[in-house]
C-alpha cells in the first residue's frame, strides 16, 4: 500500500501528509516528502484545463465570427421555423419570428372600447381619439418586414392603420414643434421621431396586423409602426403623442441604442433595409 | 515508476473523509451556493428567453438585474472554496485525466467496473471542465452584452448575445444531465471498483 504513489494528487496529498507530520508523526512523513514529485502524476494529464480553454476558445471564435456563423445557421433553421407548428424551433438562438421584450410588470390590457389616444403639446387643437375615431380616418395598408435590433426579422407583416402625418395634420402642428414624443400606456416606455422623419418616412398608427386587431402581446390594440427603423422605435400600447421642440431619447436609447435607428445603417448592424 | 498502479486509493488517514461523507462540509456549502446561483441564472434566463414566460412575468429590467447579479456572484463560492484544502484537492482530481479515464469514457460498459475509476469518473471530470468553461464564456459575453467595461457597438453585443444564448443552452443541458446522473447513481459511484475503494476506506 505505502509504496503506491498517488497518481493524481501528489502535491495535495503531500500537503496532507505534512499536516499529519506536524501534528503527530514527523518520521512517517519524511519518506514521502523527500520525493521531489510523485512519478505517477506524469501519467495523468491536465485535460481539465484544456477542455476549459477549448470551450473559452470556441466562445471567442463564435464572438469573432458570430455574424456570418449566425447567418449560416439561421439560413439552415428558417425553413424549419416557418413550418414548425410547435414553436419549439423558436427557442433555438438566432433569428426567427416575433419575440417579446416587456419592460413592465404587466402589459396594458385594453379593449378597443376603452382605448383612447391623445395628441397634445405644440398643436393647435389637442385631440383625444377613440378606437372608432381612428377607424373613421383614411386607412393605409403596408406589407413590410419587421426587423429587430437583436437580429430577428419577420418577413411580410401586413399592417393597417392611419398614417401619423394625417393624424398630426388633424391636430395642427405648430411651427415651434421639432419632434414627436410617443408614450406607452405603461408609462415606462417612450419613443421619439423628428418632424422630418414623420413627414418623409413611412410611419403609421397601426390598428391591425395580418388582418386582425393587433393583439395585446403585439402592443395592441393600437401601436406605432416606424417602417424603416429597428423595432424598438415602433412603440407598443401607444397612448399619447406629444409635439415637442426637441428630441427626447426613448427608453432603449437611454440604454445605448441609436436615436436615428434606420435598419441597416445604425446600431452597427448591416441588415437589409426595410422600405 | 513502472509499478505505479492506476488507482487513487486513499492511503493517508487525514486526507480521507469518513466513509459516509464523500464531500467535506466546505464542499457541500460551495456546491449548494453555486447550484443556487446557477439555478437562479437558468430560471431568469428562461423568463427572458421563452416568450410565454416573458409575457407572463414582464419586468424585464428586474429579471435582468437578478440574472446579472447571480451570474457575477457565481464564481464567488468557487473562489472561496479554494480556501479549503479538500476543495482544492478535489479540483485537482477533477482536472487530471489518466489513460484509463479516456478509455472509460469511450467504453460502452462504463458502469460494469471493468475499467476502474478513481474518486471522480471521466464523465464527472468532463462535466466539471465544461461547466467552468461555459461559466467563463457566459461571464465574458455577458460583460459585452451589458457594455460595462467597454462601449461595444450593437453588432458586437448581438454576436455576444448569440454566443451567450448557445452557451447557456449547452450549460443548461449539462446541468440537467448532472442532475439526472446524480438522481440515477446517487451521491457516489456505485460501480464495483468504487465500492471496493469504499470498502477499503472502511477497513
Amino acid at each position: 500500500m505505502d509504496n503506491r504513489a498517488p497518481y493524481e494528487l501528489g502535491k495535495t496529498r503531500r500537503i496532507g501528509v505534512s499536516c499529519l507530520a506536524l501534528s503527530s508523526a514527523p518520521a512517517h512523513a519524511d519518506g514521502v516528502e523527500s520525493q521531489p514529485s510523485p512519478p505517477a502524476i506524469e501519467a495523468a494529464r491536465p485535460y481539465g484545463r484544456r477542455i476549459v480553454l477549448s470551450v473559452v476558445g470556441l466562445g471567442a471564435v463564435g464572438f469573432a465570427i458570430g455574424g456570418p456563423l449566425q447567418g449560416a445557421i439561421d439560413a439552415l433553421l428558417s425553413p424549419v421555423r416557418r413550418v414548425d407548428p410547435t414553436g419549439l424551433s423558436s427557442l433555438v438562438p438566432g433569428e426567427g419570428g416575433w419575440r417579446y421584450y416587456s419592460v413592465t410588470a404587466q402589459q396594458p390590457d385594453l379593449t378597443t372600447a376603452d382605448y383612447r389616444l391623445s395628441i397634445d403639446g405644440l398643436v393647435d387643437q389637442p385631440l383625444t381619439l377613440t378606437w372608432d375615431d381612428i377607424a373613421d380616418l383614411p386607412q393605409t395598408s403596408w406589407t413590410r418586414d419587421f426587423q429587430c435590433v437583436t437580429g430577428w426579422r419577420v418577413d411580410d407583416a401586413a399592417w393597417q392603420g392611419v398614417e401619423l402625418r394625417a393624424l398630426l395634420e388633424a391636430a395642427g402642428v405648430q411651427s415651434a414643434a421639432r419632434a414627436v414624443t410617443f408614450y406607452s400606456h405603461d408609462g415606462a416606455y417612450t419613443e421619439s421621431l423628428t418632424i422630418e422623419q414623420v413627414e418623409q418616412d413611412e410611419v403609421m398608427v397601426a390598428t391591425h396586423l395580418d388582418g386582425a386587431v393587433i393583439s395585446r402581446d403585439h402592443g395592441g390594440p393600437v401601436r406605432l409602426l416606424v417602417v424603416p427603423m429597428y423595432g424598438y422605435k415602433s412603440l407598443k400600447w401607444l397612448s399619447r403623442i406629444e409635439l415637442v421642440d426637441t428630441v427626447n431619447p426613448g427608453y432603449w436609447e437611454e440604454r445605448g441604442y441609436d436615436v436615428d435607428a434606420y435598419v441597416g445603417s445604425s446600431n452597427g448592424r448591416n441588415d437589409d433595409p426595410v422600405t | 515508476m513502472t509499478s505505479t498502479p492506476m488507482s487513487d486509493r486513499p492511503t493517508v488517514a487525514t486526507t480521507t473523509p469518513s466513509p459516509d461523507r464523500r464531500f467535506s462540509s466546505a464542499e457541500v456549502v460551495v456546491h449548494a451556493a453555486f447550484a443556487v446561483l446557477i439555478g437562479i441564472g437558468i430560471v431568469t434566463a428562461a423568463i427572458m428567453w421563452i416568450d410565454p414566460l416573458a409575457i407572463a412575468v414582464g419586468r424585464r429590467e428586474l429579471v435582468r438585474t437578478v440574472h446579472v447579479t447571480a451570474g457575477v456572484l457565481a464564481p464567488l463560492p468557487l473562489a472561496l472554496g479554494l480556501l479549503s484544502a479538500r476543495f482544492r484537492s478535489d479540483v485537482a482530481r477533477l482536472e487530471r485525466w489518466t489513460d484509463s479515464d479516456v478509455d472509460w469514457l469511450r467504453s460502452k460498459d462504463r458502469r460494469s467496473g471493468r475499467i476502474p475509476v478513481s474518486r471522480f469518473n471521466a464523465g464527472q471530470k468532463l462535466n466539471a471542465a465544461l461547466t467552468i468553461g461555459a461559466i467563463i464564456v457566459l461571464l465574458g459575453t455577458g460583460t459585452v452584452m451589458g457594455g460595462w467595461l467597454w462601449s461595444w457597438p450593437t453588432a458586437a453585443r448581438t454576436d455576444a448575445t448569440w454566443v451567450h444564448d448557445w452557451t447557456a443552452f449547452a450549460l443548461t443541458a449539462a446541468v440537467i444531465g448532472h442532475v439526472v446522473f446524480a438522481l440515477r447513481y446517487g451521491r457516489g459511484d456505485s460501480s464495483p471498483s468504487a465500492v471496493a475503494v469504499a470498502v477499503e476506506r472502511l477497513e
